[in-house]
């Protein structure tokens, strides 16, 4: 194993699988497998493979290509706030 | 659209040590819906006080067992709630679960192979709910392991592990001791390198489907070196795990 575990900047980098439970209870649906495209750099990744940073007050996903902010959730008390701006877009099948 | 997911209310069954630090637990769902393997449940404790903490744990089980999974929880040092579930949790108490989650790191029967398998300690959770499927549903798609573990010690399911690779239905495990090894290891010495994956990857050849589970920078080391040998990115199926905010 690569042990690099007391490195808080390694272990605070998860993926969207880390996001999971919160998105599909935002969504209704599961996130992981969905595709997005970066508005940065046009990569499409699924939202599982995308790069997840969840040590400050809300969750960050990161394009795994170019390292820019895709998805930004914010849960409040009142409310959560899901900041989209650096998603071109984000692809549901049709079911 | 699926229904939203729910919490619901898991009662702890069996608890079994798989390592010095690393226990396995059997929670009762009457009403779980099923999963497929590499799912995994969200975790919630509330104190008295309100305060609630929330964790994701990969299902080790498969799916043919019907209403319980387990998880598979090693102790994190000032881990809320791994702490929590080692040193206080015992059977019969009740804890609040919602899943099954996620659709990206799953592996089922129907998807085939050949199927490379790549963990890093408690990484290899999600990949066992994989490989009992697998052995359940008495597939012989060919199927490799590389493990990385640090001592013989904290090879998580190392007998269960044995068996399904004694069982002559293509499944093979490899192991690789990163810290110290008994006297005779005949596995691999190091962390994974491109080498390695491609000694343990050349009997599946480059269609197989990958799936690596372990902390961030194994992932990194492994997916970038399956793709520079040849397998198509959407192939390597990753999830890293660490500890997640504490």
């Amino acid at each position: 194993m690569i042990d690099q575990s007391g490195d808080p900047m390694i272990d605070r980098e998860l993926d969207g699988n880390a996001l999971a439970g919160m998105l599909e209870a935002m969504f209704g649906t599961d996130m992981t497998a969905i595709p997005g495209r970066c508005a940065h750099c046009g990569t499409i990744n699924m939202v599982g493979a995308m790069r997840a940073y969840m040590g400050g007050p809300g969750a960050v996903l990161r394009c795994p290509a170019c390292d820019g902010v895709v998805l930004r959730v914010v849960e409040t008390a009142e409310a959560t706030y899901v900041d989209a701006r650096g998603a071109a877009y984000l692809r549901f099948e049709r079911r | 659209m699926a229904s939203p997911i729910t919490w619901r209310i898991a009662t702890v069954g069996a608890i079994r040590d798989e390592t010095a630090t690393v226990r396995t637990y059997t929670l009762g769902v009457p009403d779980w819906p099923g999963h497929r393997p590499g799912q995994h449940v969200d975790l919630r404790l509330t104190a008295e006080d309100g305060y609630s903490v929330e964790r994701s744990y990969s299902i080790a089980s498969e799916p043919e067992r019907a209403g319980e999974v387990d998880i598979t929880v090693e102790r994190i040092p000032d881990g809320e709630v791994s702490a929590f579930l080692h040193d206080v949790v015992v059977a019969g108490d009740q804890l609040e679960v919602r899943g099954p989650i996620g659709g990206y790191f799953v592996w089922d029967v129907p998807i085939g192979g050949p199927l490379l398998l790549v963990a890093g300690g408690s990484g290899v959770v999600p990949l066992m709910a994989m490989l009992r499927h697998r052995s359940r549903e008495r597939s012989d798609v060919p199927t490799r392991l590389l493990f990385s573990s640090r001592n013989a010690d904290d090879i998580i399911y190392r007998d269960e592990l044995d068996r399904l690779a004694a069982a002559g239905d293509g499944f093979e495990v490899v192991h690789t001791l990163t810290r110290s090894r008994p006297t005779g290891w005949s596995g691999y010495d190091r962390r994974i390198d491109d080498r390695m994956l491609a000694e343990v990857l050349e009997p599946l050849g480059s269609g197989a489907r990958c799936y690596i589970c372990g902390p961030t920078a194994l992932v990194e080391v492994a997916a970038n070196a399956l793709v520079r040998l040849g397998l198509p990115p959407d192939r390597v199926r990753t999830e890293r795990f660490g500890p997640t905010g504490t």
